[in-house]
């Protein structure tokens, strides 16, 4: 209850922030375009030659465009700022006035810096994601709806855990800021369903760079082509990720010692 | 003339120095930029399989000769500059950068250079790698070959002008993430990334042939897999030499008049 509260508290920190920038609303307007032009321009130019695509049809990888841009949009509000900022705090050695605070230090570093302007993503991705449904012209019973809404919260789950580990590695290697600009460009690897990828790098997708539980898992439960074995894989990893993270975050920390100090 | 050499020699110096420190980001550096073409390289492939083999003229081990090679001139061509300029005045670094005796490009120069040379011995073992995997389908003749280099070099020369005068434009704008994002997409399409260019809709095509994007990437490769005329080279090779031309003028214009503009903040 009290993490819900802070987080409000951040939600509006974020909101009266952002709204002292109010070009950088246009900024992300122009963002959220630009990116969702990416997907529909490169679904373009392969449908012109092609009509599926290792067995998806155009508006099924729509779906996969829809996820994708809804799964960055959530990660990329809160837990990739707040991170960013947690990690520079390592390298200034000011986390040690977060670590005073009596909360949960690893909670805290989560929520503290919030760009509410990328909900604009998530919009975009939520409208894409009916259009594509709409287009399919598929009745969506109930379970399978629920099944995605869970599918998809797992690989929200998975990814912030994913980043949470990234992050914790700020600890020993100190200068690590591009590292989740690097994540950033992999997770690019998930505008498409990973079975287009050859084997090697569908491991890569799915075991070290969890891209394929957070969009294609999610995208395939909706155009009926769900394996109850990815998501089971899913769902035990977005319950031992979040461990694991937290371990090694307890681990990292006592690895602190502050910078300046 | 003598400093420059000295300068080079030392810059060279720091910037191994540097790399080695980082040895971890480099790494994942390195990672990043060599999927994005593996990414399109498996998508083409995939929509050749759906066709039955081939799309167009392309084979799917043709796919896997234009992006293995167009790996690599992305990567000789690849800049960070926008990145880097964009901390240098918002942080103030640039004035430290402003007081020495030579221009500030001479040191991102050298550094660019250092930086592929010694990510080059990554990128070669990846690349054959690959080449296992995807199977590439080439003829490389000495002729393509003399042609490529001056493709390349001019290649790599534009890209770096064109890129350091939008990196420029942050003496003005303070969020240029937005200008760079617009470039990429841009590039994306445009250079013969995303897609051969000969894939591309006829209109896109035209874009293409007109727009600068195709010669800083597309080009290249295409002289080297000797998918283009004599004719059709030689005009390319114009067409590198003049956008460069105009990238200089632009390059100097920006420079000049944003060195007036900076204000050292932070400083």
């Amino acid at each position: 209850m009290t993490y819900l509260r802070l987080f409000w508290i951040h939600l509006r920190l974020g909101v009266l922030n952002e709204l002292q920038y109010r070009t950088n609303l246009g900024v992300q307007l122009l963002q959220s375009f630009v990116g969702l032009a990416t997907s529909l321009l490169g679904l373009g130019i392969i449908f012109s030659k092609t009509d599926t695509l290792a067995g998806w049809l155009p508006a099924e990888l729509l779906v996969v465009v829809g996820v994708y841009m809804i799964v960055s949009g959530l990660t990329q509000m809160i837990v990739r700022p707040s991170l960013t900022r947690f990690m520079e705090d390592v390298r200034l050695g000011t986390l040690d006035f977060m670590l005073t605070k009596p909360v949960d230090a690893q909670a805290l570093a989560s929520m503290r810096q919030v760009e509410i302007w990328k909900l604009i993503d998530v919009f975009v991705g939520v409208a894409v994601l009916v259009i594509a449904v709409v287009q399919l012209g598929a009745t969506i019973s109930v379970e399978e709806a629920l099944l995605f809404l869970l599918a998809l919260t797992c690989g929200v789950v998975i990814i912030y855990s994913f980043l949470v580990i990234l992050a914790t590695c700020a600890f020993w290697f100190v200068k690590l800021d591009n590292i989740l600009n690097i994540f950033q460009s992999m997770y690019e690897a998930g505008r498409w369903p990973i079975g287009i990828y050859p084997p090697w790098l569908r491991s890569v997708l799915t075991f070290i760079v969890p891209v394929g539980f957070a969009v294609t898992v999610p995208s395939e439960g909706l155009t009926g082509r769900s394996s109850p074995a990815l998501l089971v894989g899913a769902l035990a990893l977005a319950i031992i990720l979040p461990l694991v993270a937290r371990i090694f975050w307890r681990f990292g920390i006592r690895h602190y010692s502050g910078a300046s100090a | 003339m003598i400093d420059l050499v000295h300068l080079y020699r030392a810059q060279f110096k720091v910037t191994i120095a540097e790399q080695f420190q980082y040895r971890g980001a480099l790494v994942i550096w390195l990672l990043g930029l060599m999927l994005e073409p593996v990414i399109y390289l498996s998508v083409w492939a995939a929509v050749a399989n759906s066709q039955g083999g081939q799309v167009d003229a392309f084979t799917a081990a043709d796919f896997a000769a234009y992006y293995l090679i167009a790996m690599m001139v992305d990567h000789a061509g690849f800049t960070w500059i926008m990145w880097e300029m964009e901390y240098w005045i918002r942080q103030g670094n640039l004035s430290a950068l402003l007081v020495r005796p030579v221009h500030p490009i001479h040191r991102h120069i050298a550094g660019n250079l250092t930086f592929k040379l010694l990510t080059f011995f990554v990128l070669l073992p990846v690349v054959l790698a690959l080449a296992l995997i995807y199977r590439p389908n080439f003829t490389i003749s000495p002729e393509t070959t003399a042609a490529f280099i001056p493709a390349l070099i001019l290649a790599m020369a534009l890209r770096f002008a064109v890129e350091w005068t939008l990196a420029s434009l942050a003496f003005w704008i303070t969020r240029v993430t937005a200008i760079n994002q617009l470039w990429f997409v841009a590039f994306l399409f445009l250079s013969g990334f995303a897609a051969p260019i000969a894939l591309l809709p006829p209109f896109a095509q035209t874009l293409a042939y007109w727009l600068p994007f195709y010669r800083m990437l597309g080009f290249p490769v295409d002289v080297l897999l000797g998918h283009l005329t004599t004719q059709q080279i030689v005009i390319g090779l114009g067409a590198q030499v003049a956008w460069l031309a105009v990238a200089y003028a632009l390059l100097q214009f920006t420079w000049a008049r944003g060195i007036r503009q900076y204000s050292a903040v932070g400083a």
